[in-house]
């Protein structure tokens, strides 16, 4: 069952259609309702490492459907703390619930002050609709 | 998510000023079907999602607009000459209301493109050619001409249709027919040469009409529950049970021996190439184009190099394994089945097996 189209307010947004969870120092990062749309439906993850470092901006993993690849680009800077197994193991997950069950990784972030540059729900559908 | 590798923006903007568009165009928009560039081309890549497009074919039943393909007429008394000549398999075989699974070829053997011939009447015959080759192979035939043949291409003036999967025949109201025949047949009133041939690995038909009969004969097909399926569907339903995609798996450069394509080669006549690869299959080709099925989580796409000197030619996800499949060539030394493979997966190394062909088998 794919998910309905959807920008949830509390979320951050990256241009490149990833989202962000701000949640203290920690932050979860996913990819957006357009971005699993445009995909199609997902059949592979190739998550960072746990422990491993993000850059802000550049890809930290990919994602592919049958079709397409794609790469991941983090929001933020940080270090992972936790990959998403069941995306790993039933990658649809993402295509199901984007924000909820299909986060990708859970960061500890070693520039919150990052978070300033992101974009909020509307900003993001504003690049949606100018694309 | 950046830079989706698989099209490019301003690559696909300047290509759809010249894309040529079936007559199933509009019915393709109305569906709400992604469309994409191929082979010159504006078609539906997918409508509901691949995955369950290619699980309709596999279990009930799908329909391909196929009118991009190239449908060429060879007719006349020394038509037959001009196809033994050009032609890898050994045509005069088949009588009329036969097809055969057939290889153009050049002087090294090199497969110039790979098609079907219909042989529709006693001097008469139809070939039904990739769309990416049909200019290529219209001239090579016209070049090929003798006094008492007649090549045309009439590509422009027949729509396709493949309806496929174990429940086609049944949802068209068909009589069973061998594989690899056709004959005339009439479906809801509209006339159609009905082909007993596919590119699924399963039952099905590819119907042939006028193409102003493309839209009738779409809509009925799809009312007796066909589930229209796109190209994407139809790449991994051929790669699940290792039909080569010319382009891909084979192409000018690789000869039919050593993409195992030996079986459509009549090594007993002449035509093009027969010499080199009479020789390649006496000392045996250098490489072979084997089937596999990744052990590690991983998706191997077309040029991924593999480890000891091999290629990807074709990659994916198998719908039906649930697991990334692919073909290539490797070393003939290290072909067999079973053998462990390392495909360079964007850097990272990942472990394949080689598996007998083909890679997806109905359970029976």
């Amino acid at each position: 069952m794919v998910a309905a189209e959807s920008y949830p307010e509390e979320l951050k947004y990256h241009p490149e259609h990833d989202w962000a969870r701000i949640e203290g120092d920690e932050a979860t990062l996913g990819i957006t309702w357009f971005a699993q749309d445009a995909l199609g439906e997902l059949v592979h993850f190739e998550p960072p490492e746990e422990g491993s470092s993000v850059a802000k901006d550049e890809s930290y993993g990919e994602v592919e459907s049958v079709k397409a690849v794609s790469d991941l680009v983090a929001p933020l800077s940080g270090e992972v703390l936790e990959v998403n197994g069941k995306v790993v193991d039933a990658p649809e997950t993402v295509n199901e619930d984007p924000y909820g069950e299909g986060w990708l990784i859970r960061i500890r972030m070693s520039d919150p002050s990052q978070a300033d540059s992101l974009l909020d729900a509307a900003a993001y559908k504003q690049v949606l609709e100018s694309q | 998510m950046a830079s989706q590798r698989s099209g490019a923006s301003l690559a696909s903007a300047l290509m759809a000023q010249t894309l040529q568009r079936t007559p199933l165009y509009d019915k393709h928009v109305a569906l709400g079907a992604r469309m994409v560039p191929f082979a010159g081309w504006e078609m539906p890549v997918s409508y509901d999602g691949v995955i369950p497009e290619h699980r309709a074919v596999r279990t009930d039943c799908g329909v391909f607009d196929v009118s991009h393909m190239g449908e060429l007429e060879v007719e006349g008394m020394h038509a037959i000459d001009v196809l033994q000549a050009a032609l890898s398999n050994d045509v005069a075989k088949r009588g009329v209301g036969d097809a055969q699974y057939t290889l153009l070829t050049n002087e090294r053997g090199g497969i110039v493109d790979d098609l079907i011939v219909y042989r529709t009447d006693e001097y008469r015959y139809l070939l039904i050619v990739n769309a990416s080759n049909r200019d290529t192979d219209y001239r090579w035939l016209m070049d090929r001409e003798v006094r008492g043949s007649d090549v045309r291409d009439v590509s422009d003036e027949y729509a396709l249709l493949a309806v496929q999967g174990p429940r086609s025949l049944e949802r068209l109201g068909l009589p069973e027919a061998k594989p690899f025949t056709w004959h005339m047949g009439e479906l809801d009133g509209i006339e159609v040469m009905v082909n007993r041939t596919g590119y699924t690995g399963e039952t099905g038909v590819e119907l042939m009409c006028p193409a102003e009969d493309a839209g009738t004969l779409w809509d009925a097909v799809v009312a007796r529950g066909s589930k229209p399926c796109g190209l994407g569907a139809r790449d991994t339903l051929r790669l699940e049970v290792c039909y080569p995609l010319h382009g891909n798996d084979i192409t000018p450069d690789t000869d039919a021996i050593s993409a195992g394509l030996g079986w459509t080669c009549a090594l007993d006549k002449d035509f093009t190439g027969a010499d080199e690869l009479r020789r390649i299959k006496e000392h045996g080709p250098e490489q072979k184009l084997v089937a596999f099925v990744m052990t590690e989580k991983a998706i191997p796409r077309q040029g991924m190099p593999i480890e000891g000197g091999g290629i990807v030619t074709s990659g994916s996800h198998s719908p039906m394994l649930d697991v990334g499949i692919g073909m290539g060539y490797v070393p003939a030394a290290a072909a067999q089945p079973d053998t462990e493979i390392t495909i360079d997966v964007r850097g990272r190394p990942r472990r394949a097996r080689i598996v007998k062909k083909p890679i997806y088998k109905k359970e029976t």
